[in-house]
């Protein structure tokens, strides 16, 4: 079979625009996402005559985060060069980059596989601008009669990072991608937001045949914008390369794009194309000295990540794997659950109550955990509810629906709605005799052995007083009574 | 009294003491400028200034600027066709300085385009003439700048030396230039050629206003990221003579036969040196034999990647064609002379991913060696001698291979690729031509090179009667 024959190898470079309040080499502001073209624009990063760089130091601090967090060693000593060529969206005719001399190489990050973990080594991880934005009169770029240029997006700072080609896959790619936008997120340097172009990716594949070694030039697949095509262009791409190895074809090497209409790869340019960057120390900008006490301070400052936070909410609070996973899918949520559990010592109700009830409305809403007006209080207020059995577990979604939309203490609404679970005995009593009476089958059913039909008959109880009898007190009584008669 | 032919210092004492009005200086200035400047040439603009009152260092002063230096609602062209109708959006940093010390900007001096050249005649707008003889150069690229000073159409002004720029023209008009450290004087807003090699100084006819000029425009600058934090003082020591000064004279700086004239220039330099108590030496320094051809490959190399932004989308020219490429190319191929263009090649060449080590990469290392060689100089030495250029100022047009003009930035491209500091200063007139000579000081002694400069000064013997540098007749 064709897919057991080849192998495939793949390399990212990925670019991440960090999370900086101005620009990397002036002072404009670097939310520029949604904003009327050419509105945050300077002498500098429009590129006027004379105008200097400076660099800002916000983005120096946030790129060794970055590379801390990707286990990068970080370099001491790293430098700004020029990459020349001549293109509308660049109005100095340069991009101020790192090529020589990078802030950070030699990294990591594990990717989940299945039950195992693997090694995807990072290369390099560097500091750039961003360039402007084209805007074509046409939707496609031959058929434009004109062209504007938003020069908005120039001087935005990214890092980029250069992956080995260590994987072998392309759903593993898209697990790393996943994985590094949790990481940027955690670290508050990027966005993540592949949609919005906050993280951006281009993929170098190639393949090879594993009985023969033969191995196919390498492609370079270029303008993925989102997770799902990082797996379905680099799927589509290893298919095209392997069918044409098959047929005996010649792979060129060259720049493909990923082209989201026909979701297909699409030739950008070939090799012969490539132009020279003509890469020279950049002599506005001084070489960028980083100490040792600077790289400590962030290492200090660096927060939990991911991986250490699972290990520990599985060991200090008892947790699965899967409900430790989802709780630190986010800084934000994990940070959520840690408030509740320091209020209320029951992890795993707390964690419960957040998984099962939280997380589902959050995702109805598409809103974060710190866009709501639902505090961790609120959450140890509904699991002290259900501990006491003053509510049903089955309530707390409700409830917690009532807190999202007026931001109401929980325990207020309880007694609003009439919620408390009902254990007055007398008044269930009552209720259990009407129930057993109106279904004398399941009666039956009980004494031909059906032990089943007792959770039958606590729902209907449940039923009868719109979920707020308290079930383990109804069980108790159904049993009994059916056990007496 | 003529005023015009005061120096900064006595027109400020005149205007403290009252005998002066601002006005009444401006006046004067704009009147030699509508009389001679016809003849020179050294404006590309003339602006009508306000003359605000304020109490400031050098309130009521007027200066011009080379034009590839901003000031905000001004045209800045580099005197270039692609800048011709470039309007500076900022004040560059001295612009800036300059303004809230008071100086009065009267006008925008001429260049060679974009700074490169040594001559004016590479302007892509008219040729400025020297002001002692009107068929010769004024020198390059702030010919504009000396020639104005020179024939005192103004007291001061500001050029740009990236090869010796502000030197060679000050020369060759009889005017000091002086070309601070590396990393003295902002280049913000200072249209960049190469640019580590840029840096902007001050061109006037006394050291004592070279030094008061530079006291108020250097310093860190937060646009400037090459800018250096140092407290320097100017003037303070500059009258304290050189004592026990030690000069070196580069032997490789003799080796081509110099003409007689600047031989005896040399000469009359090491004797007022020698009898105002210092001594001189000649050293060898061997790297400086690769002073030219290190320099003809960083400078266009910078150059070729500074002027990428002269591509007719966003200012400046646009001749527009019908698709990206062909604007760019006739847009470029339009707006920039033979010279700009030759060295924007010879950039693009030298940093090509295929002769990046063998030429760019390999300057870079020579550099290094030559900066080396000379800081080991300045261990045993306060300063270095030579003349300014090899020759006195040419005729227009005599001088028709590039590389000619190429060899003569010799005594003065060591400063730039090392970041010292460089003053040249007239010595002596031959055939009513004036000579100059260079005094360069190690990395931030500007004030003793001006020190230096000042007793050399002091020891002339071609200053008028009322003790200034002698001012050609118009
Ligand atoms: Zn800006």
């Amino acid at each position: 079979m064709i897919e057991d024959k080849y192998g495939i190898t793949i390399g990212l470079e990925i670019h991440a625009q960090l999370l900086t309040s101005t620009k990397i080499f002036c002072s404009c502001d670097a939310n520029v996402f949604d904003r009327e073209p050419n509105s945050s624009i300077c002498p500098v990063c429009t590129g006027q005559p004379g105008a200097l760089p400076v660099l800002n130091e916000e983005v120096v601090r946030k790129a060794v985060m970055a590379a801390l967090a990707l286990n990068c060693k970080i370099n001491r000593y790293s430098r700004f060069d020029r990459k020349n060529y001549f293109y509308p969206d660049l109005p100095k005719g340069y991009q101020i980059t790192q090529y020589f001399y990078p802030i950070a190489e030699n990294g990591y990050l594990n990717i989940k596989i299945g039950e195992g973990n693997k090694k995807i080594r990072i290369r390099r991880l560097h500091i750039e601008e961003d360039a402007g934005k084209m805007l074509h009169s046409s939707d496609n770029i031959t058929q434009a009669t004109h062209s504007l240029v938003d020069l908005n997006r120039c001087g935005i700072p990214l890092i980029e990072i250069v992956t080995e080609p260590d994987i072998e896959s392309p759903i593993e790619a898209r697990l790393f991608m996943e994985k590094l936008r949790d990481i940027l997120r955690y670290i508050d340097v990027c966005t993540g937001d592949m949609e919005k172009g906050a993280l951006r990716c281009d993929a170098n594949i190639s393949i090879y045949n594993k009985e023969t070694l033969e191995r196919s030039s390498r492609v370079e697949v270029k303008n993925i914008n989102s997770f799902r095509f990082v797996e379905k262009a680099l799927d589509f791409e290893a298919d095209r390369i392997k069918k044409m190895m098959e047929k005996g074809e010649r792979v060129e090497q060259e720049t493909r794009g990923w082209d989201f209409s026909s979701r297909s790869t699409v030739s950008m340019r070939s090799k012969e194309e490539e132009s020279d960057y003509r890469y020279f120390p950049e002599p506005d900008l001084p070489p960028l000295i980083v100490s040792e006490d600077y790289i400590n301070e962030l290492k200090e400052k660096l927060p939990e990540l991911p991986d250490e936070k699972i290990q520990r909410f599985q060991s200090e609070y008892n947790l699965l794997e899967y409900d430790a996973t989802v709780l630190s899918s986010s800084k934000k949520l994990a940070d959520f659950f840690e408030d509740c559990v320091r209020l209320y010592n029951n992890p795993k109700r707390l964690s419960n109550i957040i998984i099962n009830d939280l997380l589902s409305l959050l995702n109805e809403h598409n809103v974060e955990i710190d866009g709501t007006k639902i505090r961790p209080e609120a959450i140890v207020k509904i699991a002290k509810l259900i501990d006491s059995s003053k509510i049903s577990a089955s309530n707390a979604k409700s409830i917690l629906e009532e807190t999202f939309k007026t931001g109401k203490d929980p325990q207020d609404i309880v007694k609003e709605k009439r919620l408390e679970q009902i254990d007055d005995e007398e008044f269930l009593n009552k209720i259990i005799e009407k129930v057993i009476q109106q279904n004398s089958k399941a009666v039956e059913d009980y004494r031909k052995g059906k032990k089943g039909v007792v959770g039958f008959l606590v729902g209907m109880v449940m039923r009868e007083t719109r979920g707020k009898a308290n079930p383990k007190v109804v069980s108790q009584m159904i049993e009994s009574k059916l056990n007496e008669s | 009294m003529e005023i015009y032919k005061l120096t900064v210092e006595e027109l400020l004492t005149l205007f403290r003491d009252g005998k002066l009005k601002v006005e009444e200086v401006i006046n004067v200035f704009k009147e030699r400028i509508n009389k001679i400047d016809e003849n020179v040439k050294a404006f590309i603009s003339v602006l009508e200034p306000d003359t605000p009152e304020i109490d400031a260092k050098l309130s009521g002063i007027p200066y011009a600027l080379k034009d590839n230096i901003l000031a905000k609602g001004t045209r800045t062209t580099c005197a270039s066709k692609i800048l011709e109708n470039y309007f500076s959006v900022y004040d560059a940093t001295v612009t800036k300085k300059l303004k809230d010390s008071g100086a009065i900007l009267i006008g925008k001096t001429n260049l060679d385009e974009f700074a490169m050249g040594s001559s004016t005649e590479n302007s892509a707008f008219f040729t400025t003439r020297n002001p002692w003889d009107l068929s010769r150069i004024a020198g390059g690229s702030s010919g504009g700048s000396a020639a104005a000073v020179a024939c005192r159409e103004v007291p001061f002004s500001l050029g740009s030396d990236t090869g010796g720029s502000v030197r060679l023209p000050a020369a060759f008009c009889g005017v000091i230039g002086f070309k601070p450290s590396y990393g003295l004087v902002s280049r913000y807003g200072l249209v960049a050629f190469g640019s580590s090699l840029d840096q902007i100084g001050p061109i006037t006819h006394s050291v004592r206003d070279t030094a008061l000029i530079t006291q108020l425009i250097y310093g860190k600058d937060p646009n400037d990221s090459t800018t250096v934090d140092i407290e320097l003082d100017f003037l303070r020591d500059i009258e304290e003579g050189m004592p026990g000064m030690k000069f070196a004279l580069p032997k490789q700086f003799l080796e081509d036969t110099l003409d007689d004239e600047i031989a005896n220039a040399l000469k009359k330099l090491i004797k007022i040196l020698e009898s105002n108590g210092g001594k001189v030496e000649e050293v060898d320094i061997p790297s400086l034999k690769y002073v030219v051809a290190v320099y003809y490959i960083i400078a266009p190399a910078e150059a070729s990647s500074n002027l990428a932004r002269y591509d007719g989308i966003k200012y400046g020219l646009r001749s527009k064609k019908e698709d990206l490429n062909s604007t760019y190319i006739s847009t470029r191929g339009e707006g920039f002379g033979e010279e700009v263009i030759r060295r924007i090649m010879l950039g693009t060449f030298t940093l090509s991913a295929a002769y990046y080590d063998a030429y760019f990469d390999k300057a870079q290392k020579v550099r290094t060696i030559i900066k080396n060689s000379l800081n080991e100089i300045f261990e045993k030495y306060d300063a270095i001698i030579s003349p300014t250029s090899p020759v006195v100022a040419p005729k227009i047009g005599e001088i028709k291979d590039p590389l000619t003009y190429y060899l003569m930035d010799l005594y003065t491209i060591p400063a730039n690729l090392a970041g010292l500091p460089a003053v040249s200063i007239p010595i002596d007139f031959q055939n009513g031509l004036p000579i100059g000579i260079q005094i360069m000081g190690k990395r931030f002694e500007d004030p003793k090179v001006l020190r230096i400069a000042r007793s050399v000064e002091k020891a002339l013997d071609i200053l008028d009667e009322t003790g200034h540098l002698p001012v050609p007749e118009f």
